[in-house]
């Protein structure tokens, strides 16, 4: 029963940790606005989401011979982000384009808290089932 | 780290921020200082930013002052020979600080102060629901 509830709310939870994540990619770029060089980063939500999903784990890479890399040591932090192409170009390589990142943090932000509202009612959900009245 | 982290990028961002309108303000109070403590005009200063990881393991990166440059533009050259420091023919070496160019960058400054305060508030509205879920 209690893996029927994690069944229930672990893909928002999943939703949620990953706002979480985007939340602070996208604070980097916001502080680094002045930072010279700085190359904005960023990931694909839905495609983060889906490998997520999919497999809690990620895959692993054969390990057959001692002289082959272990994935399991590759960083999974930095996995999946990819650098913006800025619309703009400015003159000290710094690619973070301030409206840009201001609005998908905005974006990042609604959406965690549309995902909140919905664990919320869930959890409401399931406590009313469980009260049985 | 998730949401916590926002608060050290912004908060290293403040840190920064505020570091550059300290030297900014420092600039424009000695745009006219012809003699400072070594007997040569002030010199401007400029702060230089470089990203840094906030923690192994966070994906984010804050920012910090990593040095503090002096200015290598030249001094501003003024004629005015009945200034206490002026040379025999008659001309004063005046600091190097830009006001106009200054001026710029502490509303650059102050703008990115605003942004990244505004990033906190968000983050901390976000980590406050988050502690009131399923309450």
């Amino acid at each position: 029963m209690l893996d029927r509830l994690d069944h229930y709310l672990g893909p928002l939870e999943r939703s949620l940790s990953l706002r979480a994540r985007r939340s602070e990619v996208l604070a980097s770029n916001i502080a680094n606005a002045d930072t010279p060089n700085y190359k904005a980063r960023d990931f694909d939500f839905r495609t983060a989401l889906d490998r997520a999903g999919s497999a809690r784990q990620g895959l692993n890479l054969a390990h057959t011979d001692s002289g082959h890399l272990d994935s399991r040591n590759i960083s999974q932090a930095t996995a999946g982000l990819q650098y913006r192409n800025p619309m703009q170009a400015s003159i000290d390589n710094n690619t973070v384009e301030v409206d840009v990142e201001l609005a998908q943090f905005s974006d990042n932000a609604i959406h965690y808290q549309a995902d909140l509202a919905f664990m919320n009612a869930r959890v409401r959900t399931m406590m009313s089932a469980i009260q049985g009245q | 780290m998730g949401l916590a982290a926002v608060f050290d990028i912004a908060g290293s961002a403040l840190a920064a921020q505020s570091q550059r309108l300290n030297v900014v303000a420092s600039n424009l109070a000695n745009a006219d200082s012809a003699s400072s403590a070594d007997g040569t005009p002030y010199r401007a200063r400029q702060v230089v930013f470089s990203a840094r990881p906030v923690g192994a393991s966070s994906v984010g990166r804050g920012v910090r002052v990593s040095q503090v440059i002096d200015d290598p533009s030249p001094a501003r050259i003024v004629f005015d020979p009945k200034h206490p420091l002026a040379d025999a023919q008659g001309y004063v070496r005046m600091p190097n600080v830009n006001v106009v160019e200054e001026m710029t960058n502490m509303i650059s400054a102050s703008r990115s102060y605003q942004m990244n305060a505004d990033m906190m508030n968000t983050a901390k509205t976000l980590l406050l629901k988050t502690l009131s879920l399923g309450g």
